[in-house]
């Protein structure tokens, strides 16, 4: 039987779905301005996406690592 | 000497060094026993972190994202940035299910999709349409590969068929003989020569007016065009056919028998996790490449012979400094190489598993798998060359877009098969074949038109579905959602009348198998190579150990 922190450290995982979404949100992101180095918004966003993918997949795992031994 | 003599003696130059590579891959880390399918299509299994990045950075940022991807930004616009959000989207799918495939694939021994069709659904039937349909995707996406090199070695000077039947052969000779070794040795030479392209062509964006000068020129071009889809953001029709074509180049992308393949070549669930949190860097670098497409729209590159294809190596040669330009040609011809060897690799072993063994020779030895695959390999390359040089490019391109809404159909098997067995087999393989069908006539009714709107071609002019009223939906999730719903109410009615579904040979713990496992401790033991008439090779394996 898994112990009762492990499922709740898997919980973390439902993290993931922030930047599966964020990407996806072209309606809202679908703009020039405000520009980064001269890049419209619409294209930076998804490198910063890209970022925010990183950041989240490593705290997700960070936190999960222990859950694969069951 | 001229700067083409600079240019061409630098590519000639490095691509001898990567051919002494992949000769020299067979060595790399060799095994004792290399004559088995597991050496030689999943580099027996025991690629640790770094190897695994360069390699799926290798065979899934291929020569056709970095050549067609630009191209297409160049031509359309912000339509053909989807590449970006489509890769990105890519990684936290990774994270979740290509561990839960890992794992089930190690204890397994499995190679392919198909196997783990077979197993998990208790249908041999469905594990063969499962290989047909990704052996069937796969040929042409390796044509595209071929296609992107030949537009670079055009653009050297080397045109003509020769050029490209000779790199073909000797990248068919380094996979035959190191396997998915040379590939993964290659991958990390090409990330070094990319990595110095993309900082040229950053450095050379900067020395013409930055990034602004750039959008603002292309903006311009855009807005002289009689397009009115192109521009530098989407219009307002183009969101559902962006959205519906990232979602569905992000399933379609972990259906493909080659995309598996890379990660089963992991030595544990931590390296793909941690692999996971790194490929974005790669989103980063297709972002920047699918950028240099407004660089060279606004600085008026105009492409080879009319072909898009051509417009990133015309840049490079307009712009880069003549040995610079070199090692970008080196670095995308071997971009191209690279994922065109992993397919192949991936098609032969998908062939042989999930074919040749349970069909024509049940009892072949992991030598004979390992020698039938190598020889199925050059066939799948040289196939493909075939395939350009007897047809049209531009219709290759487009048994591409066939190739992935074919494998997209997938889907439900392959990876709603990793969580849920609940589909009945009868039900997936109905599924499948209708969605197939519904895919492959809607291509054939999508016309071609050009950029102000006429027809200029009736049948297979594109993936995008037109609704009418300006906006345009993905076919492939069209015939994806067909399929879903024939599933479901196959399964209803099948389960309703009490139709048996066999029995699921893999358990729950298998998906969470690590490289620890009691199971999985003795890699030679695996189930590779015997016959298949096992039923439960968990229990038997217990029973070995």
């Amino acid at each position: 039987m898994p112990a009762p922190t492990r499922s709740r450290s898997r919980h973390w995982q439902w993290l993931l779905i922030v930047p599966t979404v964020a990407p996806l949100l072209t309606p809202y992101t679908n703009r020039i301005e405000p520009r980064v180095a001269g890049v419209p918004f619409f294209f930076w966003y998804q490198l910063a996406c890209a970022l925010l993918a990183m950041v989240v997949i490593t705290f997700v795992h960070l936190v999960t690592r222990g859950d694969d031994h069951e | 000497m001229s700067d083409r003599t600079v240019e061409v003696g630098v590519f000639v130059a490095l691509m001898a060094v990567v051919v002494l590579a992949g000769f020299g891959a067979a060595r790399w880390r060799a095994p004792d026993n290399p004559h088995t399918l597991e050496e030689w299509g999943v580099g027996g299994r025991a690629f640790g972190n770094w190897t695994i990045w360069f390699l799926l950075g290798g065979s899934m940022y291929s020569a056709y994202t970095f050549i067609a991807v630009p191209a297409l930004t160049y031509g359309i616009g912000a339509i053909g940035y989807f590449a970006v959000p489509f890769a990105v989207i890519t990684t936290p799918f990774t994270f979740f299910f290509t561990t839960k495939a890992w794992s089930v694939a190690r204890r397994h021994g499995f190679l392919t999709h198909s196997e783990f069709a077979t197993a998990r659904f208790a249908s041999p039937g469905l594990g063969a349409l499962v290989a047909v349909t990704g052996i069937l995707a796969t040929i042409p996406y390796v044509a595209v590969q071929l296609v992107s090199l030949q537009a670079v070695l055009r653009t050297v000077g080397f045109g003509g068929e020769w050029p490209l039947l000779a790199a073909v052969t000797v990248v068919s000779i380094c996979t035959f003989r190191s396997g998915l070794r040379a590939p993964a040795l290659l991958s990390i030479v090409k990330d070094v020569l990319l990595a110095w392209m993309l900082l040229t062509a950053v450095l050379m964006v900067a020395m013409y007016g930055g990034w602004s000068s750039a959008f603002n020129g292309a903006a311009t071009r855009f807005a002289a065009t009689p397009n009115p889809a192109d521009g530098l953001l989407l219009p307002d029709t183009g969101h559902l056919g962006f959205l519906t074509l990232i979602i569905g180049s992000v399933l379609a992308i972990f259906a493909y028998p080659h995309a598996l393949l890379g990660m089963l070549a992991a030595k544990d669930r931590a390296t793909i996790r941690r692999n996971a949190a790194a490929l974005p860097v790669y989103c980063i670098a297709l972002g920047i490449m699918a950028m240099l497409g407004f660089f060279a729209l606004s600085r008026g590159v105009r492409p080879a012979d009319g072909d898009l294809n051509t417009v990133v190596p015309q840049m490079i040669h307009e712009f880069f400094p003549p040995w610079s330009a070199g090692i970008a040609y080196a670095a995308l011809s071997v971009a191209a190489l690279i994922p065109a060897a992993v397919m192949s690799i991936a098609a032969a072993t998908t062939f042989t598993r999930s074919l040749y063994r349970p069909y024509l020779r049940p009892n072949a030895s992991p030598a004979t798998e390992a020698k039938v695959s190598r020889w199925v390999s050059l066939i799948v390359k040289f196939g493909a060359a075939a395939l350009i040089l007897a047809v049209d490019p531009t219709f290759s391109v487009d048994l591409q877009l066939i190739g992935g809404v074919v494998i997209l159909q997938t889907i439900p098997t392959v990876l709603l098969g990793l969580m849920t067995r609940w589909f009945h087999r009868a039900a997936l393989i109905s599924g499948l074949i209708t969605g197939l069908a519904v895919g492959v006539v809607m291509l054939y009714l999508t016309p071609r038109l050009d950029g102000t709107g006429r027809t200029v071609a009736e049948h297979f002019g594109g993936s995008s579905w037109s609704l009418g009223d300006g906006r345009s939906i993905y076919v492939g999730i069209v015939a994806l959602v067909v399929n879903l719903a024939v599933t479901v109410v196959v399964t209803l009615v099948l389960r309703a009348a009490k139709v048996p579904s066999g029995a699921d040979r893999t358990r729950p713990d298998d998906y969470l198998a690590d490289a620890d496992d009691p199971y999985m401790k003795r890699l030679d033991q695996l189930i590779d190579g015997l016959p298949r008439a096992d039923e439960h090779p968990g229990r038997q394996r217990e029973g070995v150990r």
